[in-house]
């Protein structure tokens, strides 16, 4: 059912790449064909990496600057005189907004999670009627737009008085991850082995039982990619945020960092801060679970 | 359920002696019977249907009727049939909302590829820190689209830029970056392949893995160079996960609404607002919010959508094919 192909079992793509973690290829490596190591394509590597990071350094750069210097020009390219006031800023007016997201986040990993996970392992062993139509219907559910999709959700919520509610913000968030989530779950879950299935069957397992007690463990790479896409596309979302939350008490990080943004045209430094700080969980993400990273994108379904 | 198959639901099935046919009564499969099936299915069912249905269905609603904040509260308001359509297709930004859709898109989708291409075809072999790099290209993926769309906001900033400081610095020109209607469309294209890359590299680079080193080898053997490598192995093979990349690509990118809108809102006048942005902005960007226009470009949206999907399930089945 993936798109382009299924994640591979162990969730990284080990493939092809031996020596890719840095070491260098010494001697004792078998490089048979090529005697010598490509260091300019690692000198080209790292200016191309550079270039591509330069947005990212910058914001780093400009968080650190005093605000008296932010509007020198040309503006300085290093932060050499670098003030944390910033980030004394975040701290004093951003850390309810940081935990809402992190409530956010949490809740649609859950939800999204449970919804999907038994769903998957149906429509990968069970071959239920209309499978391929749900699977296709999974398939377009992910290319509506959201703001689409916040419209219907603004409509339902005014009448169920859901607006500004983070519980409200949970449902939609899931509604990016879910469609994804059953589709990765369904692609990992077929490749588990029949016979294990069967010898758990005779053993006298459950259904069910198989599910959670077989099934699931054996599914903790996709529950972990998963897991992580969830949390990072809540944590990211803006349009939900913007269109069914945009008055409550408990706003997200991204919409408090759109309302400083729109507040608080002189201070970029804190406006910058606060995006370091928003952005802490991705890099977290990024040196941890970079391999589960890797499975998703490939997974074919992405973010929008 | 039971461990045995005595209580299967139908009971069309024998003891679990008896090796079930295998040809045409697949009642259940290797996880459990289609009863289970349902039961596991059911939580996601009830879900799509509240949090997918539900919402689309009183989009179609809202995009027939003539709503407004007040029709909200009260619950009435007047069914208008397909005036909306109407309404939005003679409005003169529809043109232009079409046209910057289909330039924000295009480019969008070919530079992300290519560029993502040359990037994989880059790090096809692995050389000293190759993982490590590769890694780092993920970065703007990953992050927040308010934190990589505030950072090119102040990076384009016409007066305290850096893109302007660099520019000047070499004798060019500056340029109003986001604030003329000129630029504006440029401004957020860039950036969003900037966002994009990542995606296809991943992709790209995953689909190259899957070509043998073989053919490379004996095409080197053959005396070809590296361009009739690239030309004759890499992109033919590459074809069905390209056509699949610039596909999600198009869907994707034809919904952004959080890049244009955080850097330019759409404007200066409509001059960056695609059809996305131009929904979002009629229902929630003003102070009066027009939600049955809105609806009605939306739901055009989702028509293309409708057409994305059907179209990668055909690629899909013809890449399964071959």
């Amino acid at each position: 059912m993936s798109a382009v192909q299924t994640p591979r079992r162990d969730g990284g793509s080990r493939a092809g790449r031996p020596t890719a973690t840095g070491a260098p290829r010494g001697a004792s490596a078998p490089a048979v064909r090529r005697p010598r190591v490509a260091w300019w394509r690692t000198g080209l590597g790292l200016v191309l990496t550079a270039v591509m990071l330069f947005p990212v350094y910058w914001i780093l750069n400009v968080s650190l600057t005093q605000t008296q210097d932010l509007r020198r020009t040309p503006p300085s390219l290093l932060p050499l005189a670098p003030t944390f006031e910033g980030y004394e800023a975040v701290l004093d007016q951003q850390l309810q907004a940081l935990g809402v997201s992190l409530l956010v986040g949490l809740g649609t990993v859950v939800l999204t999670v449970v919804v999907a996970a038994p769903a998957g392992w149906a429509l990968a062993k069970m071959r239920p009627r209309g499978a391929g139509a749900l699977s296709f219907a999974l398939l377009v559910a992910q290319m509506i737009p959201a703001v689409v999709m916040a419209m219907g959700f603004y409509s339902v919520y005014v009448r169920l008085g859901l607006l500004n509610e983070v519980w409200g913000l949970v449902i939609a968030d899931s509604t990016i991850a879910v469609p994804f989530a059953v589709l990765l779950f369904t692609a990992f879950m077929s490749g588990l082995p029949d016979e294990l299935l069967d010898a758990a069957r005779v053993d006298g397992a459950s259904t069910w039982r198989i599910f959670v007690a077989v099934v699931l463990p054996l599914s903790r790479n996709s529950v972990i990619t998963v897991s992580l896409f969830a949390f990072l596309w809540a944590w990211s979302d803006f349009v939900f945020a913007s269109t069914l939350n945009r008055q409550g008490d408990l706003v997200p990080i991204t919409l408090s960092l759109f309302a400083y943004i729109g507040n608080n045209t002189t201070q970029w430094n804190a406006v910058m801060a606060t995006a370091v700080v928003a952005s802490v969980p991705a890099a977290v993400l990024l040196v941890l679970a970079q391999r589960y990273v890797a499975a998703g994108v490939t997974a074919g379904a992405v973010k929008d | 359920m039971s461990p045995s198959t005595v209580t299967a639901p139908s009971g069309t099935r024998t003891g679990a002696a008896v090796p079930p046919p295998r040809r045409r009564r697949r009642e259940a499969g290797p996880g459990g019977s289609r009863r289970a099936a349902l039961l596991f299915l059911l939580p996601l069912l009830v879900y799509l249907v509240a949090f997918y249905v539900y919402p689309l269905l009183r989009n179609i609603d809202l995009s027939l009727r003539d709503y407004t904040i007040r029709a909200f509260i009260t619950g009435t308001a007047d069914f208008v049939g397909l005036d909306n359509y109407r309404e939005i297709l003679a409005d003169r930004t529809f043109g232009q909302a079409v046209v910057n859709t289909a330039v924000f898109t295009g480019v969008s989708i070919a530079a992300q590829f290519a560029l993502g291409l040359a990037l994989a075809v880059f790090f096809r072999h692995s050389f000293p820190l190759s993982g490590v790099l590769r890694a780092l290209f993920l970065v703007p993926w990953l992050l927040p689209l308010i934190v990589s769309a505030s950072a090119w906001s102040w990076m384009l900033n016409s007066e305290n830029g850096v893109v302007n400081a660099a520019l000047a610095a070499v004798g060019l020109p500056t340029v109003n970056w986001l604030t003329s209607p000129g630029w504006a469309l440029v401004s957020v294209t860039l950036a969003n392949i900037w966002l994009g890359i990542p995606f296809n590299l991943v992709i790209l680079y995953s689909g190259l893995q899957n070509i043998s080193a073989d053919l490379y080898e004996a095409a080197s053997l053959d005396g070809a160079t590296g361009r009739q490598q690239f030309w004759r192995i890499t992109l033919p093979l590459l074809a069905p996960v390209s056509a699949i990349t610039l596909l999600l690509g198009l869907v994707y990118t034809l919904k952004v609404v959080d890049i244009i809108w955080i850097m330019t809102t759409g404007g200066p006048g409509s001059s960056s607002t695609t059809l996305a942005i131009w929904s979002y902005r009629e229902a929630f960007g003003t102070g009066q919010p027009d939600f049955s226009p809105a609806a009605a470009v939306g739901n055009l949206l989702i028509l293309v959508a409708l057409a994305g999907g059907l179209l990668y399930l055909w690629l899909q089945r013809r890449q399964a094919r071959s």
